[in-house]
């Protein structure tokens, strides 16, 4: 009982240090993915209520924004958020999360 | 390692015992230590950002409370809609997770010169960088008949989430139908600008049901409302008719705590149950530790760092911060603030350089009934000129509606936001 918690555990943790590894690749992508992390969970991985962003395909995801800036995917707020971002922000953005775990 | 053992070599104790090691739970070596004062939206998320993004760095978070409660929602408890323990998280993960050493113990004093901050049980703690987290303080000083704590007791706050909360909701429920329940709000700035509206909306709900011949008073110390202004008022008039009064202009100048009555500049307000929203300034530390800039009361920053402009190597987040124009005292961008000032710490101590283009959203959720809710948006963008935060034009807004659908995504923010800082 105790070693299958304590293997747990430091499997969990290698995954952790593994997850900051990858993240230090890029930074500025890393650092403008992390605002979205407040609604859809730390590097995409979204508890409940909200859609997950982790391992979201590349091409969906900027097209998606782009639907949201241009009003042709209908969105509560998404809309509003979309249009704070460049056409590069939201690429890199997107990189950043395709590359998550789901 | 024995997963009891662990747990023993986290708990506050043994941290405190295994501090000068500097070893991290990687059993690497650590290049540094950087102490979180406050686990609060801003404080919390800092400490387990710094470790995400590098765990050579060790991070002790020193917070008063047991558990965190989250203000965001708590309006919801006066409606009846949650209790506090829906809004309250342990702060257990961010040990086990992520390996922050969680001190509950308050800061006593900081010194800048050597680096070090006390505890009040007495032991100091040395850091590499400090992160400042203190909240916000009320301004009783302000308030000659509400400056003392039996006063305090009479007519609440209900502005930190807890027991003061739960204390103004049995207010409500030991109030006559008939009633009226006043709350006065400070000149901006102030947390959680929509905070104030909201609370008049979802007292109203609960009146509503069951003493529908009461009122809701808001004496507001603004010239007008000062967040959400049509969805708050079309809320009042179409939910709520004939229950809720608002008047502008109409700052507190003295408290009466035994006949409950406000003392506005010309008249006096006789109400059956007081909620009494101060004035407030950075937590109490900000002071000591030499950080206030701004009017006596707010503490100033870079914000690309948020390092204090005052001091070096502490940097401070959240409401105590001086805010950018519109950048309001929220939640959402505490956990922002957070962030950016996560990765400029983490970037500092590799001997690196500071992002210079950090994109930082605001998002504040108001419920206006028991399910149906608004929000404001923004996204802020650093604008080198003014060194300061602006908001992208054409970004962000406000809800068209009133929604239930909103009311969902509100619920889903919390549980989101509050996994970012403590799952
Ligand atoms: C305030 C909370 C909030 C923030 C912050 C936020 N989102 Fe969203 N997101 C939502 C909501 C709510 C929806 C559902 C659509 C709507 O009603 O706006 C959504 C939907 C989405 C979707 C569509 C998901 C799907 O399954 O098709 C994507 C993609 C997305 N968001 C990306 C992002 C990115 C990227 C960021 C950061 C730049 C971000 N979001 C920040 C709340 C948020």
């Amino acid at each position: 009982m105790k070693k299958t918690t304590s293997a747990i555990y430091i499997s969990g943790l290698l995954a952790f240090f593994a997850g900051a590894a990858q993240a230090a690749e890029d930074v500025g992508s890393r650092n403008l993915a992390a605002a979205c992390a407040a609604c859809h969970g730390t590097n995409g991985h979204a508890v409940t209520g909200m859609s997950a962003l982790a391992g979201m395909d590349k091409a969906y995801m900027v097209k998606t924004m782009q639907e949201f800036k241009t009003g042709k995917r209908p969105a509560t707020v998404m809309h509003q958020l979309a249009k704070g971002y460049s056409d590069d922000q939201i690429g890199q953005i997107a990189e950043f999360f395709a590359k998550q775990q789901k | 390692m024995e997963r009891r053992e662990f747990i023993k070599l986290a708990s506050a104790a043994a941290a405190l015992a295994a501090l000068p090691g500097c070893a991290t739970s990687s059993g690497g070596k650590s290049i540094g230590r950087v102490v979180v004062v406050g686990g609060g939206y801003a404080g919390a998320a800092a400490a387990k950002y710094v470790r995400l993004w590098a765990p050579d760095i060790e991070v002790v978070l020193v917070e008063r409370d047991a558990d965190f409660v989250s203000c965001p929602l708590s309006n919801r408890v006066l409606s009846g809609g949650k209790s506090i323990k829906d809004l309250t998280v342990s702060y257990s993960k961010l040990g086990s997770k992520y390996g922050v050493q969680v001190v509950h113990d308050e800061v006593t004093a900081v010194d800048a010169d050597k680096r070090t901050i006390t505890l009040a049980r007495g032991n100091t703690i040395s850091y590499d960088r400090l992160i400042v987290a203190p909240g916000i303080d009320f301004m009783y000083d302000a308030i000659a008949g509400l400056n003392n704590a039996d006063a305090q007791k009479k007519v609440l706050h209900a502005w930190k989430a807890g027991p003061q909360t739960v204390a103004l909701r049995k207010q409500l429920e030991a109030m006559r139908d008939g009633g009226v329940f006043a709350i006065s709000i400070p000149k901006a700035p102030f947390r959680c600008p929509p905070g104030p509206y909201e609370r008049a909306c979802l007292a109203a709900f609960y009146l509503k049901q069951h003493k529908p011949k009461s009122k809701v008073l808001i004496l507001d110390a603004n010239e007008d409302i000062v967040a959400k202004k049509g969805l708050f008022t079309k809320a009042w008039k179409d939910l709520y008719p004939g229950m809720v009064e608002y008047r502008a202009n109409s700052e507190l100048v003295d408290v009466d705590a035994n006949t409950l009555t406000a003392k506005l500049q010309f008249e006096d307000v006789k109400a059956d149950v007081l909620n009494v929203i101060p004035p407030q300034r950075a937590g109490k530390i900000a002071t000591s530790a030499g950080l206030i800039t701004a009017n006596n009361r707010w503490c100033g920053v870079d914000y690309l760092s948020y390092e204090s402009v005052a001091q070096k190597n502490i940097h401070v987040l959240g409401d105590a911060t001086l805010a950018a124009p519109k950048m309001p005292k929220s939640g959402h961008i505490a956990n922002q603030h957070a962030k950016v000032c996560a990765a400029a710490v983490v970037a500092l101590m590799h001997g690196g350089e500071v992002y210079t283009e950090p994109l930082i959203a605001n998002t504040c959720y108001s419920y206006v009934s028991d399910t149906e809710a608004v929000h404001v948006a923004a996204i802020f963008k650093y604008d080198a000129n003014g060194k300061t935060m602006a908001s992208v034009p054409d970004s962000g807004g406000l809800s068209s509606a009133a929604s239930d659908i909103e009311g969902m995504y509100a619920e889903g923010w919390a549980q989101n936001i509050w996994a970012d800082m403590l799952g």
